[in-house]
Parts: C-alpha cells; sequence; structure tokens
C-alpha cells in the first residue's frame, strides 16, 4: 500500500491530481467469458480487450447482459467459465463502482460516507484530511457535516463520486450512475465525471441506456446484444464535445440502428447524411 | 434565525407542558369531585390524601426503599433479558444455520403467555429476586428479540453489498451498515418491552415479594390503607412514562440521521 499512501499524502498537500505514472488506469482482458443463470447465457463466449485508461462505455437494450459484465469486472460475481484479468497494476488499488443509486449510509454524515471508500490503514487526522480534499474535488466540501438525507439527488450522487474516487482507483465502474437524475443535472455530472476522468485517467467502463451520453464520455462505445458484442466503435471526437454535432448525431444514428434492428427508418437518413462527410 | 429558533422553542415548551393538560385536569376533577363528597374516601381517596400519604412515606423512607427494590429488579431483567433478546436477534438475522435451529423454538415460547408461568416459577425460585428477575427477562426478551431480527433482516441490501464492494471486513460491515440500520427498529422493540417489565414486575411483586412497589401496594391493602394503593398506582403510572420519555431521549440521540428525527433535534450541523 505505500505507492497509494504516497499518492495520498500527496493530496493532503493540496497540488493538483497527477500520477507518476503515465496512465493511471489498469487494461481489462476478458477471454471466452460465459455467465449462464439456469439455461440462460446472459453472456455469451464474450472476448473483450480494454486498454489502461479507456473510457468504455457499454450500451444495450435491458436484460442484455451489459449490468452483469460490470459485475463480473468488478468482482461482486462469477463468469461460469472464461477468463478475467483486471490487473490490479503495482499500487493494487482496488476496483471501484459507483451505483445507480447513490447508497450512502443514511447514519453517517458526508464526509465519514466519503471515507468509507479510503482503507482502513489510513487513519485519524489523515483519513478526514484526504476525504476532504475529494469532496472539495466535486464541488461539496461545505457539505461535509451535513446528513445525506437533505442533499439532493445529484449532491448525493456527487458524494457517491467522491467515494469511489477516494481510494484512487486503478478502474472505476460505472453502473448508471447518472439513470436516475434530471437532464440537466445529468450533463453536469457528465462534465464532473469527465474531468475527474482526465484528471486521473483510472480505466472507466460505464454502463448506460443512454446512447448521448455514451457517445458524449466514451472513448468507444461497445453494443451489447443478446450476450454478445454487437458492434465495437471508436469514438475518435475532440474533447470537451460539443452536444448534437453532426457526427456525433450519426454515430448515435448508427448505433440506434443496430440496437433497433433495420425496420426502423433511420438506416435511410443515416445512408442520406453517409455522403456528405 | 436567531428570532425563529426562540420562536420555535416556545413552542416547543408549551407543546412539552400541553402533553399534561389531560392528567392535571383528571386530578383537579377528581379532587373537586371527592370534596364534594360525590366520591367516598374509603373507595378512592382525594387527590390530595394521596399525595399526603406520599408525601409521608417519602419522609419515612420507606417508599423510596420500595421504589429502589422495584426499578432495581426492573432494569436488572431489562438488561438481562434484554441483551439475550439483542443477541438472538442480531444472530438469527446474521445467520440463516442459527435461525434454523433457535427460530421455531423461541416463537413456541413467545406464545406461551409469560404470566402464565408464575405458579411453575415460584416451585422454581420461591419468591426471592430470581423469580422475578426471570419473570420480567422472559417478558422483555420478545420485543426485543423480534424487532432486533427484523430490523437486522430488513437492513437495505445494496447498502450491504457497496459496504462488500468497498472492503469492508465482516466486522466492519456489522458495525458501520447492519448494527446502524437495524437500530431504528431496536428502538421500537425497546419502547415496547418497557411497557412489559413493568407489567410483568408488578404482577411478579403483587403476589409474591418482601419488598418493592407491588409489595407495599399489596401490605397497604391488608391495612385497608386506600391512599397508599393509590400512591403505588400513580408511582406505576409516573415511571412508566418516565421510561418511555427516556427511551425516546436515547432514540432521538442514536437516530439524529434519520429524516423522522431532524426536526425535532434541530439543525445536524
Amino acid at each position: 500500500m505505500s505507492l497509494s499512501a504516497a499518492r495520498d499524502a500527496r493530496v493532503i498537500e493540496d497540488e493538483p491530481v497527477h500520477h507518476p505514472e503515465k496512465s493511471g488506469g489498469v487494461p481489462l482482458v476478458l477471454r471466452g467469458v460465459t455467465r449462464r443463470f439456469g439455461e440462460k447465457r446472459v453472456l455469451d463466449n464474450l472476448d473483450l480487450h480494454i486498454r489502461a485508461g479507456q473510457f468504455v462505455a457499454v450500451v444495450g437494450k435491458s436484460g442484455c447482459g451489459k449490468s452483469t459484465l460490470l459485475r463480473l469486472l468488478v468482482g461482486l460475481d462469477k463468469p461460469s467459465s472464461g477468463f478475467i484479468d483486471v490487473g490490479t497494476g503495482e499500487g493494487g488499488n482496488p476496483a471501484r463502482i459507483m451505483f445507480q443509486e447513490p447508497r450512502l449510509l443514511p447514519w453517517q454524515r458526508v464526509l465519514a460516507n466519503v471515507e468509507v471508500g479510503l482503507p482502513p490503514e489510513v487513519k485519524g487526522a489523515r483519513r478526514h484530511a484526504i476525504a476532504r480534499a475529494i469532496l472539495a474535488e466535486v464541488g461539496l466540501e461545505d457539505r461535509a457535516g451535513e446528513w445525506p438525507s437533505v442533499l439532493s439527488g445529484g449532491q448525493k450522487q456527487r458524494v457517491a463520486l467522491a467515494r469511489a474516487l477516494a481510494s484512487r482507483p486503478r478502474f472505476l465502474a460505472l453502473d448508471e450512475p447518472l439513470g436516475a437524475l434530471d437532464a440537466l443535472t445529468r450533463i453536469e455530472m457528465q462534465g464532473l465525471l469527465e474531468r475527474v476522468w482526465l484528471e486521473q485517467k483510472f480505466t472507466a467502463v460505464l454502463v448506460t441506456h443512454d446512447v448521448s451520453e455514451a457517445l458524449a464520455l466514451a472513448d468507444r462505445v461497445i453494443l451489447i446484444d443478446a450476450g454478445h458484442v454487437a458492434l465495437d466503435l471508436n469514438v475518435p471526437f475532440p474533447r470537451p464535445r460539443r452536444r448534437g454535432s453532426a457526427e456525433v448525431a450519426h454515430l448515435e444514428g448508427q448505433i440506434l440502428d443496430r440496437l433497433f434492428g433495420t425496420e426502423r427508418e433511420a438506416p435511410a437518413n443515416a445512408h442520406q447524411r453517409l455522403p456528405a462527410h | 434565525m436567531s428570532q425563529r429558533n426562540v420562536r420555535f422553542n416556545g413552542g416547543a415548551v408549551l407543546r412539552a407542558g400541553s402533553q399534561w393538560a389531560v392528567p392535571i385536569l383528571l386530578i383537579v376533577l377528581w379532587e373537586l369531585l371527592s370534596r364534594a363528597g360525590l366520591i367516598a374516601g374509603n373507595v378512592l381517596p382525594a387527590p390530595s390524601a394521596v399525595a399526603f400519604a406520599g408525601w409521608r412515606s417519602l419522609q419515612s423512607g420507606e417508599l423510596l426503599h420500595h421504589m429502589w427494590v422495584s426499578t432495581l429488579r426492573a432494569l436488572s431483567g431489562l438488561v438481562v433479558g434484554g441483551l439475550i433478546g439483542f443477541f438472538f436477534g442480531i444472530a438469527n438475522g446474521l445467520s440463516e444455520l442459527s435461525r434454523r435451529y433457535t427460530d421455531t423454538t423461541l416463537q413456541m415460547i413467545r406464545n406461551v403467555p409469560h404470566l402464565a408461568l408464575i405458579p411453575l416459577v415460584i416451585l422454581w425460585f420461591g419468591i426471592d429476586e430470581e423469580a422475578k428477575l426471570f419473570l420480567v427477562a422472559l417478558g422483555v426478551f420478545f420485543p426485543i428479540y423480534i424487532n432486533t431480527l427484523h430490523g437486522v433482516r430488513t437492513v437495505d441490501p445494496q447498502l450491504i453489498e457497496m459496504g462488500r464492494v468497498y472492503g469492508m471486513s465482516p466486522w466492519t460491515l456489522f458495525v458501520k451498515v447492519v448494527l446502524p440500520g437495524a437500530l431504528p427498529s431496536i428502538f421500537v422493540g425497546l419502547r415496547f418491552s418497557l411497557g412489559i417489565m413493568w407489567l410483568t414486575l408488578i404482577v411478579a411483586e403483587t403476589i409474591s415479594a418482601e419488598a418493592g412497589l407491588g409489595y407495599m401496594a399489596m401490605q397497604a391493602r391488608e391495612f385497608l390503607l386506600v391512599d397508599i394503593v393509590v400512591l403505588a398506582i400513580l408511582i406505576y403510572a409516573l415511571l412508566g412514562k418516565l421510561a418511555d420519555v427516556i427511551a425516546r431521549l436515547l432514540e432521538q440521540a442514536a437516530l439524529q440521521w434519520h429524516p423522522a428525527f431532524q426536526r425535532m433535534t434541530g439543525d445536524p450541523k
């Protein structure tokens, strides 16, 4: 834990967060991963390689197995067969997950909730200081002493993000963390997520229903259908991304077409738009 | 802000006072009816007569002695029975194995009215302290057991999952997630068991004792001292209320985080 301790110590000094490594992330490798629930194969012989520090969005219809994939990646579930390697890196910093619900402990104040994300070795005043610094990163340092019940939905989710980031994870799994927020708060949170990811360069896997959210945040969008990777697209647009640009709309159309099959009217539109590029 | 606080506190005091309006009114009415001769003194003595009897008893030290004996019995029974109930509630809430082997047995015992065991208890323990301790402990055991069990089993599974993913050890998970999550329910159990505690103790003391409030009342009955009998009953009512107030204060202190208690405790900062 010495590496993480060194990193933590820097946080206290309140320097901007940067890491000695080129990339703060770890690579993720899945080989022939199958997950069965009874007779149903939720994930079927899945092969996937995610580069260290990449931001990947996983989209798909409900029940397509995307949440199962995430649970496998963070170790909440075990594959029925196949091989998963989430590189732990030298620091051994754990993978962290952000759920759709904030899942804050209502009987702990905001600061203590952030401290839940810290390893037990970090103690006393240092523990508070680190948690406070991370709370400041998500813009909530002035709410440290509040109970979670008085926060708004977006604020709670920001505390949950601070808790997930507290241990400087090298892999952050995001299970539709913005799904329950209103549209404006969601855009704000997307900006925050992008900012901390750019700062810390952890590997991020975001499961979402929202294709435009996937395109706003991710380097790469993976569409899962019936347990297979149905589409694997790079999103080469520079950051910060402008919402509603033609290229984004084109990619969004492509993904939605694949999601809903070819009977939709959209393919015609997409083809019409193609020559323009 | 400060002005609002002052007004709020004034309202709170008034509200706390208003709780006592009806009991006080009843006592005044009772006194008036007694003075008017509508209630015979040997059936129900006037409140002033009861108060006078209480004062005398207090001066002789007798009343305090009996109250002390009763309170000690009640609390030791509560501690013994409550701790056993708490322990089983936690164990059966956490462990499927423990629940499978003990819950049925406990539920069967629960359905026997514990006061029905008095003859058996007298045969086992005589009329000594053990008998009362046993009965009170048995009585308070079940509300605490059932509510602790319920509390532990209804802790939000999402929070438990979160704790696991965030690497909490089983002990940390218990102390930081399970126990605080079960606490509101445990307090409900505690308040139920306080009522049962007094009930059991009074019945036990009335039947067989050498000291205590129930004994005092039974002695007074033998000598037709109606005022002392009524005094004992009133003291029961006050002690019951006192126990409930203490439980409420504990609850408010322990459940500050709970939205239902935040208004009463004011600003959480």
